[in-house]
């Protein structure tokens, strides 16, 4: 069994898996209640515009990936208040046009050297000792942000105009929140790929709210489940040769799928 | 107990307008709140009474006129701690929001505490005292979800009493509860106005019980059509003109 830690690649995997799995139900609570899910996807597929940018330009997708995110979420926040474009229509412009973006300069490049498959679905192989230590330190950047921000996160989500009126600065707290999904969802491109990030965001929080405890026992629990689909996926695509995301976004469904019908009885 | 200095005013609105986009709903409102008062807007549907209370809130910014708050005006106004707010959706929140009563009751407490910080002790105190105030301590592992509309919104009141104000705001706070527990809520309206000597204002439809709760009246209708006591009001037949003819008014006895 501890034979597969004898593998760089896999110890790589499982460090910025980790990781990522801490950071993603984090943000992710906050994004499911406000009803806001559907940003996580918009901003994966302005990362793969970014991971596409990175590897034309030869410079880490990883970080090319993080700056389109950021500073798409920018945009899409000022065009969501704006009132010009309905919220969800802001998203699906964004949405769209990042893919377009991202598969024209693929075309332009005649495909690239790197299998661009492997940052559509992630890939432990892709991740480099140096994507471990930008993961590591944003991941904790954007974990000690949540800790620190917590209780105004926690009443923008739950009632923003009392929290408005009470004093909080919820402009700050929203691009806070903002641009900690960025962040997450590009340092997550890596390892679960543009197209199922979104889902290790939101499943194991859905799963959590099954149990109608606390927020921050939900919160408890998200990381729970979304920490043991990780670990576990990751070791099962190993052994079983399997897209490391798919088993992973596969493993957290599983576990919801069992805790809805024994909650269901 | 000391007396309340009821000259003191507590907001002034000065020729208040508001606009969305281009249709006119508030048209140079006049109005001040005094210390102590426990004023009732009332005004048909449309009317702009919810307008009117988020302008008083610094929610909506007026097209024209100002609004002073505490002597400040609204846009320099930092002592934010002392407005209590329960808003009319309050109740409409997730049917899966995570989140126990005492977690609810706490964020009253969470602008004062200040970012990076965790509540104390003297907040969870004060949490405490709030949700004795409203007799909803037995609650307070519960989820917020589980209760009844009528508890829930004195929980609301108690997450606005947490921050020690000294004027509240509630927009149509009865809507969805039932006739028993609103009869619980106005009471407890009136233990915060004479007891904890607390300045309420109170936007609600629900003329009759306005009008036999609360000690000014403002009715709303694009314009200020009345401002003064609500025994005036009565006497006068304003109902008619703000709601036309044919509307029966029934004297709430409490």
């Amino acid at each position: 069994m501890l034979e597969i830690f004898r593998y760089s690649f896999i110890v790589r995997g499982l460090e910025a898996g980790i990781i990522i799995s801490l950071i993603a139900p984090l943000i992710g609570i906050f994004l499911v209640l406000r009803r806001y899910s559907l940003i996580a996807d918009t901003l994966s597929h302005v990362s793969l515009a970014g991971v596409a940018i990175g590897l034309l330009l030869k410079i880490n997708p990883v970080i090319t990936a993080i700056i389109a995110a950021v500073s798409s979420s920018f945009l899409i926040e000022r065009l969501r208040i704006s009132k010009r474009v309905f919220g969800e229509s802001a998203l699906a412009i964004f949405l769209s046009g990042s893919l377009a973006l991202a598969v024209v300069i693929i075309s332009l490049a005649h495909g690239f050297n790197v299998n661009l498959f492997n940052y559509l679905f992630g890939s432990i192989v892709t991740v480099r000792q140096i994507d471990v230590y930008i993961i590591v330190l944003l991941g904790i950047i954007v974990m000690l942000s949540v800790i620190g921000f917590y209780k105004e996160l926690v009443y923008v989500t739950f009632d923003e105009e009392t929290a408005k009126v009470s004093g909080i600065q919820t402009k700050l707290v929203n691009t806070l929140l903002m641009i900690m999904s960025s962040l997450t969802v590009a340092l997550a491109i890596p390892i679960v790929g543009v197209l199922l990030i979104s889902a290790l965001m939101v499943v194991p929080v859905v799963t959590a709210l099954q149990f109608e405890v606390s927020f921050k026992k939900t919160i408890f629990i998200a990381e729970l489940i979304s920490i043991f689909s990780v670990i576990l996926g990751i070791i099962t695509s190993y052994y079983l040769n399997l897209s490391p995301g798919g088993t992973v976004v596969l493993v957290t469904l599983v576990i919801f799928t069992v805790i809805l019908l024994y909650k269901r009885k | 107990m000391q007396s309340i200095n009821h000259s003191e005013n507590i907001l002034e609105l000065d020729n208040i307008s508001f606009a969305y986009q281009k249709e006119l709903v508030l048209k140079n409102i006049n109005l001040s709140l005094h210390r102590g008062d426990y004023l009732g807007v009332i005004g048909p549907n449309g009317g702009g009474k919810t307008t009117l209370l988020k302008i008083m809130i610094g929610l909506l910014k007026p097209n024209e006129g100002t609004v002073k708050i505490f002597g400040t005006d609204i846009k320099n106004f930092k002592e934010w701690s002392k407005i209590g707010y329960v808003p009319q959706k309050a109740t409409n929140f997730d049917v899966n929001f995570p989140v126990t009563v005492e977690e609810v009751v706490s964020m009253g407490r969470y602008a004062q505490r200040g970012l990076l910080k965790s509540l104390n002790a003297h907040d969870k105190q004060k949490v405490r005292n709030s949700l004795e105030q409203v007799e909803m301590v037995e609650y307070k592992d519960r989820q917020i979800t589980d209760l009844s509309q009528g508890q829930q919104q004195r929980v609301f009141i108690a997450r606005s009493l947490a921050s020690e104000p000294e004027v509240i705001f509630l927009d149509e706070p009865t809507v969805g509860v039932d006739i028993k527990a609103q009869e619980q809520f106005y009471t407890l309206l009136q233990k915060l106005n004479k007891i904890l000597r607390l300045t309420l204002v109170l936007v609600s439809h629900d003329i009759d019980v306005v009008t036999s709760e609360a000690t000014e009246l403002a009715c709303i209708n694009q314009e200020l059509v009345y401002h003064g006591e609500p025994k005036e009001f009565i006497k006068k037949d304003y109902l008619t003109k703000l709601y036309g003819k044919g509307v029966k008014f029934i004297l709430h006895g409490h």
